[in-house]
C-alpha cells in the first residue's frame, strides 16, 4: 500500500515560503540565494509531479491542516485540475527562475535592488500554489493576497518612474479585486455560515435564486479582474510591459490562469445551478475580440503580447461558459497550454530585448540574419500561439471549436466564428512581429538601435556590449563585457519552448487527462467527498447562521 | 440572524465615502479610499458574528443562538493584516511617484498615448506598392522622382514638402551612420576587419530610394 502522496501538499506552499525566508537572510550571498531558490523550485517540482501522478492513479484526496475535521478546519486539496495546474505552473516557475538568475549574474548587478527579486518570487509561487490547493474560499483570498503582494514588489523592481507608473495601476486595481472577493466571502459566510468551498458547494444550492445570483457575480467579478477579462481587462496591458522580462513572463503565465482557476472553481464547485453562462458567452467574446484588435495596434512587442494574454482569456472563458464536458476538458487543456507558450514569448523577447536593445518593433530589423536562434525561438511558439497545425494552440482550440459546435446555440456559433477571426489576427499581429523585426533589413527600421546597426551594417559580431560602449547613445557604456545572450538564458527558453513542442506531441495523454479532470470538476462528488468524507450529510449546524 | 443597526450605518458610510474617494485622481486620496472599503468589508465580517456578548464555545447540545461565532474575528485578523501590508506598500510607491514626478495624481501611460495619436496610416504598411517599370532607374529618373515611388504622404501637402522631409530624414540616418561607423572603425582597425573599411551601407541603400 502507497502511503497518500497528497499528503505533502503543504510542503508546496511551506518549503518556497521557507526557501523566501533563507534568501531574505542571505541577502547579501547571491550564490547561496541562487543555490536555495532553485533547489527549493525543483524539490517542490518533485513533490508535485509525484502527487499528479498519485491523483491520476486514486482520483481527487484532501489533507486536513492540524487534525482540525472539515468544514471547520482548513483543507488543502487536490484534485486531478489542480494537480495539473501545480505542475505546469512549478515547470514554468523553476525554468524562468533559471533565466532570471542567469540574467542578473551576467549583469553582475545581484547586489542591487535584485537582492530581493528571489525571496519575493518565492513567495510568489508559494501564494500561486496556495491558491491552486485551496480548500476553502478564504484561504484561496489569503492565496491571492501572498502572490499579490509578491507581484508588487516584483513589478516595481528598481522603482524606475514608469514602472512606479505602472506600479501604481496594479496595485489599486488589484486591492479593489481583493476587497471585492472578501465582501463576496463575508456575504457567502452571512448566508452560508461556511467557507469550506466543499461545504459551501453543499449548501449554496439551497439558498434563494436572488441571492446565488448575487454572490455569483460578485466572485466572477473579483475573479474576473484577476484573469484580466473584458471589461476588466484594461490595467494588465498598462502593467505587465514595463516590468523585467522575466517578471512579466512568468507573471503573464501564471498569475492570469490563478484568476481562471478561481473562476472554474465557481462555475463548477460552488454554483453549478445557477446559469450565467449567456454572461460569461458575451464576456468571452468580448474578451477575445477587444484583446485582439488592441494587440494588432501596438508598436512594442511587449504591450503586443500582453494584449494577446488578455484575448486568449477569452478562449478559457468561452470553453468555461459552453457548460459542457467537451467544453471544459478544452478549457483545461488550453489553460495549460497558453501558460507555457506565453511564457516562452515574454523569454524570447526578454532575449531580443537584450540582443537588439529594444523592444520596440520601430527599433528592430534583421534579426533573422543576426540571431538565427532567436528566429527559431521566436517562431515556434508563435506559431503555437496562433494555432498553427500542428501545435497544441491548434489542438487547444480544435477542441474549443468542436464544443462550441456541439452546443450548436446561436450564440455558440458566434463564438466559433469569433475565436477564427481571434486566430487569424492573432496570427497578423505575431506574423507583423516577425516581419519587422526579423525579416526587414536594420537600417529600414524607423530607429534602429545603434548596436542592431553597427551589427548589421558593419559586420561587426556583437557579443558583448563592450563592443557597443562608447556609441553616440551610451546606453550600454556600464555595461561592459557583459554577454548579450547569455547561454543559460537561451537555453531556458529553449527549454520552455521544448515543454511547448511536448505538449503537442503529448496532447492525446494531456486531453485524456484533461478529459478526467473535466468530468470531475462536473460531477462534483470526487471534490466533496475527498474532504467531507462518504457522508457528508452529516454538516452541523454553527452560531450565527443566516438560515 | 440579527445584525446590529449602528454597524450597518457605519457601515454604509465606510463604503460610500471610500468609493467616493477612489474616484478621485489623487493617490493619497485613492489610498484613504482603499482604507475606508477596506475597513467596511471587515465590519462587514463582523456582522456575520451575529449578535455578541456570548462565550465562543461549542458543546454538545448548544442551539446555535447561545453561543458567538470565533470564526469572523479570525478573518478580520487576517484580512487588518492584509490590508496593513498593501497600505504599506501603497504609501511607499505614493512617496516613491510623489519624489519622481512631484505629483500626487495618476500618471498616464505615454504608450497608450503614443499609440493613440498614431495615425491609421502607416508609410511602410499601408502605401500602394511602388511601381517598378524598369529594372534600373536612370540618375535622372531619381532625382525627378519627387515621391521616391513611395506614394501619397498623409503628413506632406506638396511633393516638395515630402520630398524635403525625406531628405532630412535620410540626412538624419547618414549622419547617423557615419558616426557609428567611425566609432567602429576605431575599434575595429586593431582586429583588421576588412569589411569595415567600406564606406556605411546605409547611405547606399537610401540613396535608392525604396523608402524614407
Amino acid at each position: 500500500m502507497i502511503p497518500d502522496l497528497t499528503s505533502l501538499a503543504p510542503l508546496a506552499v511551506t518549503l518556497p515560503f521557507l526557501a523566501a525566508a533563507l534568501t531574505f537572510v542571505l541577502r547579501r550571498h547571491a550564490r547561496a540565494q541562487r543555490i536555495i531558490s532553485i533547489t527549493t523550485l525543483s524539490a517542490v517540482l518533485a513533490l508535485e509531479a509525484l502527487m499528479l501522478a498519485w491523483v491520476w492513479n486514486h482520483g481527487a484526496s484532501a489533507v486536513l491542516l492540524g487534525g482540525w475535521a472539515p468544514p471547520w478546519g482548513i483543507a488543502m486539496v487536490v484534485d486531478e485540475f489542480s494537480a495539473l495546474m501545480l505542475v505546469v505552473s512549478s515547470v514554468v516557475s523553476l525554468i524562468v527562475l533559471i533565466y532570471a538568475t542567469s540574467q542578473g549574474t551576467t549583469d553582475g548587478d545581484a547586489d542591487g535592488p535584485v537582492s530581493v527579486f528571489f525571496p519575493a518570487y518565492l513567495i510568489l509561487v508559494a501564494g500561486v500554489s496556495n491558491a491552486f490547493l485551496a480548500g476553502d474560499l478564504f484561504n484561496l483570498y489569503v492565496g491571492f493576497e501572498i502572490l499579490l503582494t509578491a507581484s508588487y514588489v516584483l513589478l516595481t523592481l528598481g522603482g524606475s518612474p514608469e514602472r512606479i507608473r505602472a506600479g501604481t495601476t496594479y496595485v489599486v486595481v488589484s486591492v479593489l479585486s481583493s476587497l471585492l472577493f472578501l465582501i463576496a466571502i463575508a456575504m457567502i459566510y452571512g448566508a452560508t455560515g461556511t467557507v469550506n468551498l466543499a461545504d459551501l458547494a453543499l449548501k449554496l444550492g439551497e439558498l434563494p435564486q436572488g441571492t446565488q445570483t448575487v454572490l455569483h457575480l460578485m466572485l466572477l467579478t473579483a475573479f474576473g479582474i484577476k484573469a484580466a477579462v473584458f471589461p476588466l481587462s484594461f490595467w494588465l496591458p498598462d502593467s505587465y510591459p514595463t516590468a523585467p522580462a522575466p517578471v512579466t513572463a512568468v507573471f503573464a503565465g501564471l498569475l492570469t490562469k490563478v484568476g481562471v482557476y478561481a473562476m472554474v472553481r465557481t462555475e463548477t464547485l460552488l454554483f453549478p445551478a445557477n446559469d450565467l453562462d449567456n454572461l460569461l458567452m458575451w464576456v468571452a467574446l468580448l474578451t477575445m475580440i477587444v484583446g485582439i484588435l488592441g494587440a494588432v495596434a501596438q508598436s512594442d512587442i511587449k504591450r503586443m503580447l500582453s494584449f494577446t494574454l488578455t484575448s486568449h482569456i477569452g478562449f478559457m472563458v468561452f470553453g468555461l461558459a459552453l457548460n459542457s464536458q467537451l467544453g471544459l476538458s478544452a478549457t483545461i487543456f488550453y489553460v495549460a497550454h497558453h501558460i507555457v507558450v506565453q511564457t516562452s514569448l515574454f523569454l524570447v523577447v526578454g532575449l531580443i530585448e537584450r540582443r537588439a536593445g529594444s523592444s520596440n518593433l520601430d527599433s528592430l530589423g534583421s534579426l533573422a540574419k543576426l540571431a538565427p536562434v532567436l528566429a527559431v525561438l521566436y517562431f515556434i511558439p508563435a506559431m503555437n500561439l496562433a494555432g498553427i497545425p500542428p501545435f497544441s494552440g491548434f489542438l487547444g482550440k480544435l477542441g474549443l471549436l468542436e464544443a462550441g459546435v456541439a452546443d450548436g446555440g446561436w450564440l455558440a456559433w458566434v463564438l466559433v466564428a469569433a475565436s477564427m477571426v481571434t486566430s487569424l489576427l492573432t496570427l497578423l499581429a505575431v506574423a507583423r512581429v516577425w516581419n519587422r523585426a526579423f525579416w526587414r533589413r536594420a537600417e529600414d527600421a524607423e530607429q534602429a538601435d545603434p548596436m542592431l546597426l553597427a551589427a548589421a551594417n558593419e559586420g561587426v559580431t556583437v557579443r558583448t556590449y563592450e563592443a557597443v560602449a562608447d556609441f553616440p547613445e551610451s546606453r550600454y557604456s556600464d555595461k561592459g563585457d557583459v554577454k548579450v545572450l547569455p547561454p543559460v538564458m537561451v537555453w531556458c527558453t529553449g527549454a520552455l519552448v521544448a515543454v511547448g513542442l511536448a505538449l503537442t506531441v503529448f496532447a492525446g495523454p494531456l486531453f485524456s487527462f484533461s478529459d478526467r479532470a473535466a468530468q470531475n470538476l462536473r460531477e462534483r462528488t470526487p471534490y466533496i467527498e475527498a474532504v467531507l468524507g462518504e457522508h457528508h450529510e452529516v454538516a452541523p449546524e454553527r452560531g450565527g447562521e443566516a438560515k | 440572524m440579527t445584525v446590529n443597526f449602528t454597524l450597518l450605518v457605519v457601515m454604509a458610510v465606510l463604503f460610500a465615502a471610500g468609493i467616493y474617494q477612489l474616484t478621485e485622481r489623487s493617490l493619497t486620496r485613492v489610498l484613504l479610499g482603499i482604507v475606508l472599503i477596506g475597513n467596511g468589508a471587515n465590519l462587514l465580517l463582523l456582522a456575520t458574528a451575529g449578535r455578541p456578548g456570548k462565550p465562543p464555545i461549542v458543546t454538545n447540545g448548544v442551539a446555535a443562538e447561545d453561543y458567538s461565532d470565533p470564526l469572523p474575528q479570525a478573518l478580520i485578523l487576517t484580512a487588518i493584516v492584509i490590508t496593513f501590508a498593501v497600505t504599506a506598500f501603497m504609501l511607499g510607491i505614493i512617496y516613491r511617484s510623489w519624489w519622481l514626478s512631484r505629483q500626487d495624481l495618476v500618471q498616464d501611460d505615454t504608450e497608450d498615448r503614443r499609440v493613440a495619436e498614431n495615425l491609421a496610416y502607416d508609410a511602410e504598411e499601408d502605401a500602394e506598392l511602388p511601381q517598378e517599370t524598369s529594372e534600373f532607374a536612370t540618375a535622372d529618373e531619381v532625382a525627378n522622382d519627387d515621391d521616391g515611388g513611395l506614394g501619397v504622404d498623409p503628413e506632406c501637402a506638396t511633393p516638395a514638402q515630402a520630398a524635403a522631409k525625406r531628405a532630412a530624414g535620410r540626412r538624419a540616418v547618414d549622419a547617423h551612420a557615419s558616426a557609428l561607423a567611425q566609432a567602429l572603425r576605431a575599434r575595429i582597425n586593431d582586429h583588421g576587419d576588412p569589411e569595415a573599411e567600406e564606406s556605411p551601407g546605409i547611405a547606399k541603400n537610401h540613396t535608392e530610394g525604396g523608402r524614407k
